[in-house]
């Protein structure tokens, strides 16, 4: 007779190890499943993790997780071939402990730590473990098969926090084929570079670290974004973009980076570093329209397999956490109820929904797919305006009218209709 | 540990009758070290009928061999050798005590060292003594072959260490020399004896002739896949050499087990190694650096193992190796005719 | 049957890395594991109990971090774990190992009767494969070393195949005997879920010093190792020699001509 859990959560990530630590922190029988050697020895993430979330599950969490840097500077560089408009936020308030906003993290350290905690909770971890297929009666998941011997483990709950291609999701019928236009492929690098050069070359005081995004010229044009993070002694560098695009391109993603790493905005910051890891990962992109069904009877699927990411902002890992907490709370309450349907554990939907990660992805729910279906944003507005800049900024005897004129007609080239639907369609998606 | 304890003896291994390469290595290391601490240097015979081979430990080096000549001595076994080098060493007090890294050698270093409770280290790739000191300091690759380190065994004595086979050189034989020769009995009797050889068969899972191999071509992990690594197949059966590979071209199921060169796998010393696509990673050169002439192709200039190389070429092997085959080809093809004719 | 294995937690070397500039080990980050020979010992002594009953018990000495490699040991199927673990044991080398682990088995056989003691053929870090002949010799069983395959097993004796430089020799051993373990001995089967479980959970029985019975102390840990360090430095590095130069054509023209009087070394390919 296989053995019976209250809950069984499969993935170690964020959202599988929120969700475990709090079950268990109220007194269930929780088991984790993680198919890694460890929780996040194949987890990849640019590596930006938000406090917010993290601290409602563990209090002043940073002074003992093993976080990078926490974040005093976010940049932007909007680029072309040779050159970026560069913009960003920097402000010591971010360095205090009391409003720290973010973290650099890698991901193999943190995840561990968080699943360690998580532990400590009672929760019961089993790595190197394969989960093949929830076990359904009745239409109601009663436990899963993993792929070892004599592999059937029971429980009221099942978990799916198993990523982005959440198989077990599709095989219950939650989720459509991901759509290659709804997921972005991305490729990053841990470069190694001494602290104090990294503090040099991002202006930085030791302990602090910045943030960079790049749009544009950094895809070739085409739709997905770069990052450049600052850790300790390291760098992350990567770049992504949707499947469908890629395909589009036909540059495979390593050469995407390549092209990236020598561009000249970003090579200077890379110079001499040493390649220390690469890593290629799936990110989902499809946004609000893309989320699956979220509950059954028995089961809940949280974080990247419920697709709850906003690309535009980079969220995911804070999303997830939030997911697992809400997921969570509900099998909390329906273990008090005594039911576990669908009907009890949809209160985890409903929250879903309401929160912020339910209306940020309402709010960007087009952005994606206009971004691929126009891709003259990327493509042509960001080339133009680097160019409009240089003009703006170069000191050449023509008066600053004369430029502000040239300028506007240079974006007007394309047919005053066309760029003001352009704006508009921009601004809505987007407001 | 006593002022008495002198002289430096070489464990000699003997196998169907005849002595095993690495016990002649450590007589030629042997000597050297004697010679520096100014001590006879002993070869030690367990065996049975193998008292005639005395005159060849005298030949490569050894002033004096202590001889146990016993037919529980015939196959190797611990107990008996153990008990018979047991004897030896507390008679005649030796100060160091050399073995070769061979199953049957780490297997009586260890039983020894914990008999005479003194220290032993395994797998030395580097010997030499502190003469003021008397004290031998054996140096072997450590962690994975990362690092060197010197192992010292201060208070206890005899010092005691296994040593790699093929990387020390033999002296030439020298017919002349001459020595003497010490017998002593054992009194053990066979049904003593916990252990007994049912049977012993040479060879099998050996079917790679790496270790006698003139001519090795060895890929790695550079050829790309198993496609890739047909060149190298190719070329060894153009010049009719072994082929060897990588740790990394071994788990990629390019070719079997037995082909590896390295740390974990065979140490060889062609006349000729061809390194092609191999990095040259410590693992794999501490098993082929000792090769008369190495010939490297790797695409990165910065490789490893062109500081090793005695010929390296900078380029693409894929490209390089279809040339140099036909050359080959060609060049063997006309030899051929010529010395048939 | 009783086997009781030891097990050595190590640094896994595949990933150890060397600071160049002080050459001493970088540990940050280098995971520890069960010793892969060891591994294959503890699978080897869990299909002897499936064929003939018995059980399996797995004896470590080290930090007590070292529990981990005994949780393995359970996930693979051992029933027992033991783990000697105290200050006194530290900087050991072999001959003091042995000579602890020797203590410890003197303790569980008083228990539970011993029949085989199994080691891995050597432990990756140290390479040395000597504790093994160590603790044979102090329990005064045989030793026999480098066993490739098990091929019988009775009350009395065991029949074993050991590995030689070129070659196997077939022995057979009375009981209790000693043996260490080639990885060729069989392929690490996947652990079943129930037993992943039950290694969770796993405590091993601790002992210290004051545990273990008629002990001197003088022959433990670093007082007790007849070896110590000197040094550690890079290997030694070879200079190059020549290199080729120009397209692939011209630098095989030149390999050509200086290999000219090695040719006899050649053979041509009849076919
Ligand atoms: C390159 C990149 C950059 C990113 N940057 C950021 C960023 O800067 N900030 C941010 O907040 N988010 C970022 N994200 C998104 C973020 O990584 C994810 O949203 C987050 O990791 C989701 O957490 P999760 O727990 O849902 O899934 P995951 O972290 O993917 O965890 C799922 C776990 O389940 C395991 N698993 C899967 N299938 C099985 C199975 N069948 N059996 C057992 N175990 C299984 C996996 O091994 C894995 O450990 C980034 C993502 C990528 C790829
Ligand atoms: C404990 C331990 C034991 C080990 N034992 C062994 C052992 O016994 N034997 C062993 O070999 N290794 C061993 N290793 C592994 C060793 O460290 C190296 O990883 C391995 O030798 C590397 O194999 P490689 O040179 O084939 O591959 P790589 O290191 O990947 O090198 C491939 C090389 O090919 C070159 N290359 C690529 N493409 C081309 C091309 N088209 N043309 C020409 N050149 C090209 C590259 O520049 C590179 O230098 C051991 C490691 C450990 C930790
Ligand atoms: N600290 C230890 N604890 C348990 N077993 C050990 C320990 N050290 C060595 N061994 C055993 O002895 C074998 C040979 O180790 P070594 O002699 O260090 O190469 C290992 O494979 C283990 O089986």
């Amino acid at each position: 007779m296989p053995e019976k859990f209250d809950v069984i959560v499969v993935g170690a990530g964020p959202a599988g190890t929120s969700c475990g630590y709090q079950c268990a922190k109220n007194g269930l029988k929780v088991l984790q499943i993680e198919r890694g050697e460890y929780p996040g020895a194949k987890n990849v993430m640019g590596g930006v993790l938000y406090k917010q979330q993290l601290e409602e599950i563990i209090p002043e969490f940073w002074k003992e997780a093993p976080i990078e840097r926490p974040i005093v500077e976010q940049r932007m560089w909007l680029m072309d071939e040779e050159s970026a408009i560069t913009f960003g936020y920097k402000g010591q308030a971010w360095a205090n402990e009391a409003s720290y906003n973010n973290f650099t993290i890698l991901r193999a350290k943190f995840d561990q730590w968080f699943a360690g905690k998580a532990q400590e909770q009672g929760v019961t971890l089993i790595n190197e473990t394969v989960v093949e297929e929830c076990l359904v009666e009745d239409g109601k998941v009663i436990g899963v098969r993993t792929d070892r011997p004599e592999g059937e483990v029971l429980a009221d709950v099942v978990v799916l926090a198993d990523g982005v291609n959440s198989l077990l999701a599709k095989q219950l019928g939650f989720h459509h084929d991901i759509e290659p236009a709804q997921v972005a492929l991305t490729v990053m690098e841990v470069l190694k570079l001494p602290s104090e050069t990294i503090n040099e070359r991002f202006n930085l005081e030791d302990g602090q670290g910045c943030t960079i995004e790049m749009f544009g010229d950094a895809t070739k044009g085409h739709l997905g974004t770069a990052f450049l993070y600052t850790n300790k002694d390291s760098l992350n560098i990567g770049v992504g973009a949707t499947l469908s695009s890629i395909v589009k391109v036909k540059m495979k993603p390593y050469e995407l980076l390549e092209y990236v790493k020598n561009h000249p905005m970003v090579k200077p910051l890379i110079q001499g570093a040493e390649e220390a890891e690469y890593l290629a990962h799936l990110i989902p992109e499809g946004g609000y329209h893309a989320i699956p069904k979220l509950v059954g009877d028995g089961v809940i699927v949280a974080g990247d397999a419920a697709q709850l990411v906003n690309g535009i902002h980079r969220e995911g890992s804070n999303m997830a956490m939030k997911s697992g907490s809400y997921a969570a709370e509900a099998i909390l309450l329906a273990k008090q109820t005594g039911r576990f349907t669908e009907d009890v554990l949809d209160i985890y939907r409903e929250k879903v929904y309401e929160s912020f990660i339910g209306q940020d992805l309402k709010k960007y729910k087009d952005a994606t797919e206009t971004l691929e279906t126009h891709p003259q944003y990327l493509k042509e507005y960001i080339p133009m305006m680097n160019r409009a800049a240089r003009e703006f900024f170069t000191v050449d005897g023509a008066s600053k009218r004369e430029k502000q004129k040239g300028i506007f007609n240079m974006f007007m080239e394309r047919g005053k209709i066309r760029t003001v639907q352009d704006m508009y369609r921009a601004w809505k998606v987007m407001k | 540990m006593s002022e008495q304890h002198r002289g430096i003896w070489v464990f000699a291994e003997v196998n169907d009758g005849t002595i095993a390469g690495v016990s002649l290595e450590l007589l030629g290391v042997g000597r050297v070290l004697a010679d520096k601490l100014d001590v006879p240097l002993a070869g030690v015979l367990l065996g049975e009928n193998i008292t005639p081979l005395s005159e060849q430990l005298i030949h490569y080096g050894a002033d004096e061999v202590y001889v146990i000549d016993d037919p529980v001595l015939k196959d190797y076994r611990t107990e008996p050798f153990l008990a018979g080098m047991g004897k030896l060493a507390r008679m005649y007090v030796p100060e160091i005590i050399l073995y070769g890294a061979t199953p049957n050698g780490k297997d009586i270093a260890s039983a020894i060292a914990t008999d005479l409770k003194t220290g032993l280290t395994a797998d030395c790739t580097m010997l030499d003594v502190n003469v003021e000191k008397r004290l031998l300091e054996a140096s072997r690759p450590a962690f994975g072959g990362n690092i060197m380190a010197t192992i010292l065994c201060k208070k206890h004595r005899p010092q005691m260490a296994t040593v790699r086979p093929k990387v020390m050189k033999s002296l030439p034989a020298d017919p002349a020399r001459k020595g003497t020769v010490i017998e002593e009995k054992l009194q053990m009797k066979e049904e003593e004896i916990r252990t007994k050889v049912l049977e012993i068969i040479k060879g099998p899972g050996k079917s790679v002739d790496l270790e006698g191999a003139d001519v090795i071509v060895c890929g790695g992990k550079g050829m790309g896949d198993e496609q890739g690594f047909q060149l190298i197949h190719q070329l060894a059966d153009t010049i009719g050499a072994s082929v060897g590979g990588t740790r990394d071209a071994v788990e990629a199921g390019w070719l079997s087990h037995d082909h590896q060169v390295g740390q974990t796998g065979e140490t060889v010393t062609p006349k000729i190694y061809f390194a092609i696509g191999v990095s040259g990673a410590i693992q794999h050169t501490v098993g082929m650096k000792n090769s008369e002439m190495i010939i490297a192709i790797n695409k990165d200039p910065d490789a490893p193992i062109f500081d090793i190389a005695t010929y390296g070429m900078v380029g693409d092997a894929r490209e390089i190796l279809p040339v140099m085959i036909k050359a080959f080809d060609e060049r063997l093809r006309e030899n051929e005719v010529v010395s048939h004719a | 049957m009783h086997i009781v294995v030891c097990v050595k937690q190590v640094p896994d070397t595949k990933v150890i890395k060397i600071n160049p500039k002080t050459n001493t080990l970088d540990r940050r980050g280098v995971p520890s594991i069960l010793n892969p020979y060891d591994t294959h010992a503890v699978q080897e002594a869990v299909h002897l109990k499936q064929q003939y009953g018995g059980k399996v018990s797995v004896l470590s000495m080290g930090p007590p971090q070292a529990t981990a490699v005994i949780k393995k040991s359970i996930e693979i199927g051992a029933d027992e774990g033991y783990l000697i673990s105290d200050r006194a044991f530290a900087g050991a080398d072999t001959l003091a190992t042995s000579y602890a682990l020797t203590k410890a088995l003197e303790k569980i056989s008083k228990t539970s009767p011993i029949d085989m003691v199994f080691c891995g053929k050597h432990a990756i870090d140290g390479d040395t494969g000597q504790v093994g002949p160590g603790i044979a010799k102090r329990l005064d069983i045989p030793p026999i070393t480098n066993i490739s395959a098990i091929t019988k097993v009775t009350k009395d004796y065991v029949e074993l195949q050991r590995k030689l430089q070129d070659g196997y020799a077939y022995i057979r051993s009375t009981l209790p005997c000693l043996i260490t373990i080639e990885k060729e001995i069989n392929e690490i089967e996947y652990a079943s879920f129930p037993n992943m479980l039950k290694a969770v959970h796993f405590q091993p029985v601790v002992w210290s010093v004051d545990h273990l019975e008629n002990v001197d102390r003088k022959q433990l840990g670093l007082k007790g190792s007849p070896t110590v360090v000197g040094k550690m430095f890079a290997p030694p590095k070879q200079e190059g020699g020549h290199r080729l130069e120009g397209t692939p054509e011209e630098q095989v023209k030149q390999l050509v001509e200086v290999l000219k009087d090695k040719q006899d070394l050649f053979h041509v390919n009849k076919s």
